[in-house]
C-alpha cells in the first residue's frame, strides 16, 4: 500500500509571533490549532486524529484534553525539528488506512522567552554528555569534514543565507528582514567553527499546525488542492562508531523513498522547503536528495541558485529558519507551510515560483553530527 | 595541566561498570565481538553489527587521529573542542581535545587519550601526541 495522493493538506497556519512571552506554550499550540481549522474550513469537532511531538506540553493525553480534542488516531513520535515531517507521513498513512480522516499536527513553544528543557538521552550519555554537544558545534563538525573531504568553502556556505535573506525581505513576519551578502556572513562573529553566526538560524517563540484530511473532505474544502505523493523518513548515528561518515544525513535514505514512492525525481521538483537549521544543514540535504553529487553542494548553492526568479532550485522563499521563523527550535514544521502555500500560489508574489506544482519538504532532526532523524515529503497541487 | 571545567560523573550501570572501573586505572576499553569480529564504541552487551551476545572487553591504545572537530568560541565555561577521534582499533569516538592550543588542531592530527577527574571515575579525553 502507498500513501501516494491519499492525504491532502487541507488547512495550515503559521503563527505570526516570533516573541510570546505573554501566552503560555499550551495556548500558543490552541492558537495554531485553531487557525489550521480556520484556513481549512472546519471545525474543531471534525478532527479525529491529532499529531504532536515533544514541543507539547504534557504530551498527547494532556494536550487532547486541554484542545477538548475527541480523536480515534494519535501519534507523539518525536525526532526533533523534522517531527512534523514524519507526523505528515504517518498521518497520511493513518488516512490511507481508514484510521482516521481530519488529522490536526500542531507544534508551538517558546525558546526565546525562556531557555528549552534538556534533550533526552539514552545508553550514550555516561560516554557523551562531558564533551558538551550542542547544535552549533556538532553542524560545526558536519561542516569541518564536508570542507576537509570536498573543499565546500564558507563563502559558498554563505550563499545559502544570502538566498534566505533575499526572501525573506517580502515577508512582514520574519525576524530577521535585512538583505545580507557573503561578505556580511563572512565577517560575522565565528560561533563554532567554520560556521559563523549567520550560518546559523534565528531563534523564536511561535508555531505552526497542519490540517491533513482525505480526498473527499479535502474537495468539499474552498482551497486549492495540495497532496501528499511521496513520504520518507530514516535515522542515522555513529552506530557503535565503525566507518563514522559526518559528510551526509539519513536524508539519503528518505529521500530516495520518497521520490520513489511519488513517481518523481528531484529534477521535477519547482520548489525546495530544506530545513535550515544551519547554512550546511541546506548544503547537505541538498547533495542527499539528490539534487547535486556528494561533495558539489558547495558549487550548486553559489551564485544565487537558490533565490526565487534568480536561481534554478528557489528554496525556503518564507526566509526560512536562517531568516524568518524557526519556532521551538524546530524547523520541519514552517517547511510544509511554506510548501504548501507555493503549491496554492499563495506565496508572496516576489517569491512565488509561477506555475509551482511540485514541492519537496525535508528535513532533519536532532544532532546532525550525533543521532538524527530525516523526513521528506513530497507535495503536488491537484 | 588543571582543568577549571566540573565534568558530569559518570553514572554508570551493569552493562558498562566494567569499562568504569578501568578507566579509574587509566585503561580506555572498548568492545569486539568474537563473533562478527568488529569492535565498537561506546560499550554494548549485545553487538550493535551482528547482535551476537559474544562481546569482549579489549585495552584500547588509546591513540588515534582527529576525524573532525569545532571549536566552540564561548560557553558558560569558556571555549572548547568538541570532536570524534577514530582509534587505531577502528571505532570512532566523541570526545573534546584538551591540554593544548585548540586553534591549530587539524583533521588528521594524530592524538592520545588523557583522564580528567570527575567526582567519580574519569572521563576519556583526547590531546594531541
Ligand atoms: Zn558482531
Amino acid at each position: 500500500m502507498s500513501i501516494k495522493g491519499k492525504a491532502y493538506l487541507a488547512g495550515i497556519y503559521e503563527h505570526p509571533t516570533r516573541h510570546a512571552p505573554d501566552k503560555s506554550t499550551s495556548q500558543l499550540h490552541a492558537e495554531v490549532a485553531k487557525g489550521a481549522l480556520e484556513d481549512a474550513g472546519l471545525s474543531k469537532a471534525d478532527i479525529d486524529g491529532y499529531f504532536c511531538a515533544g514541543d507539547a506540553p504534557g504530551g498527547v493525553m494532556a494536550m487532547v484534553d486541554y484542545l477538548g480534542l475527541k480523536v480515534r488516531h494519535f501519534d507523539s513520535t518525536d525526532t526533533g525539528g523534522c517531527s512534523y515531517l514524519v507526523h505528515l507521513g504517518h498521518a497520511a498513512e493513518a488516512i490511507a488506512a481508514g484510521k482516521c480522516s481530519i488529522a490536526l499536527i500542531t507544534l508551538a513553544g517558546k525558546p526565546r522567552t525562556g531557555a528549552m528543557p534538556p534533550r533526552a538521552t539514552g545508553a550514550e550519555v555516561d560516554f557523551e554528555a562531558a564533551y558538551g554537544a550542542t547544535t552549533h558545534n556538532v553542524y560545526g563538525m558536519c561542516a569541518m569534514r564536508h570542507m576537509h573531504e570536498f573543499g565546500t568553502t564558507s563563502e559558498q556556505l554563505a550563499w545559502i543565507k544570502v538566498a534566505a535573506s533575499h526572501h525573506a525581505q517580502y515577508n512582514p513576519h520574519a525576524m530577521l528582514k535585512e538583505v545580507v551578502t557573503v561578505e556580511d556572513v563572512l565577517n560575522s562573529p565565528m560561533i563554532s567553527d567554520p560556521l559563523h553566526r549567520m550560518d546559523c538560524c534565528v531563534v523564536t517563540d511561535g508555531g505552526g499546525a497542519l490540517i491533513v484530511t482525505t480526498e473527499a473532505i479535502a474537495k468539499s474544502l474552498k482551497k486549492p488542492l495540495v497532496r501528499m505523493i511521496g513520504h520518507g523518513e530514516a535515522l542515522k548515528g555513529p552506530r557503535g562508531g565503525k566507518d563514522l561518515n559526518l559528510t551526509y544525513s539519513a536524508g539519503v535514505w528518505s529521500g530516495p523513498r520518497a521520490f520513489e514512492e511519488a513517481g518523481v525525481t528531484p529534477k521535477d521538483i519547482k520548489y525546495a522547503s530544506i530545513y535550515d537549521s544551519f547554512t550546511i544543514t541546506v548544503l547537505m540535504q541538498l547533495e542527499d536528495l539528490g539534487f547535486c553529487k556528494k561533495g558539489e553542494g558547495g558549487k550548486f548553492v553559489a551564485d544565487g541558485n537558490l533565490i526565487s526568479g534568480v536561481g534554478k532550485l528557489p528554496f525556503n522563499t518564507d526566509g526560512g529558519g536562517l531568516c524568518s521563523n524557526h519556532p521551538v527550535n524546530r524547523g520541519g514544521m514552517t517547511k510544509i507551510i511554506e510548501a504548501v502555500r507555493q503549491l496554492r500560489g499563495e506565496a508572496h508574489p516576489k517569491v512565488q515560483v509561477p506555475n509551482c506544482d511540485l514541492a519537496v519538504a525535508h528535513g532533519t532532526g536532532g544532532l546532525l553530527g550525533v543521532r538524527h532523524a530525516a523526513s521528506t515529503c513530497i507535495l503536488e497541487r491537484v | 595541566m588543571d582543568n577549571p571545567v566540573k565534568y558530569p560523573t559518570p553514572q554508570g550501570n551493569p552493562e558498562t561498570k566494567h569499562f568504569w572501573d578501568q578507566a579509574v586505572e587509566g585503561k580506555l576499553l572498548i568492545k569486539r565481538c568474537t563473533a562478527c569480529g568488529e569492535a565498537h564504541y561506546f560499550p554494548r552487551a549485545i553487538c550493535p553489527f551482528c547482535f551476537s551476545d559474544k562481546t569482549v572487553w579489549e585495552e584500547s591504545s588509546g591513540e588515534g587521529e582527529i576525524y573532525t572537530f569545532s571549536l566552540m568560541r564561548k560557553s558558560a565555561t569558556g571555549p572548547y573542542a568538541i570532536g570524534y577521534v577514530t582509534l587505531k582499533e577502528g571505532p570512532s569516538l566523541l570526545t573534546n581535545f584538551v591540554d593544548c592550543d585548540q586553534t591549530k588542531l587539524k583533521i588528521g592530527q594524530k592524538v592520545k587519550v588523557v583522564f580528567k577527574t570527575t567526582d567519580g571515575p574519569p572521563l576519556p579525553f583526547f590531546t594531541p601526541v
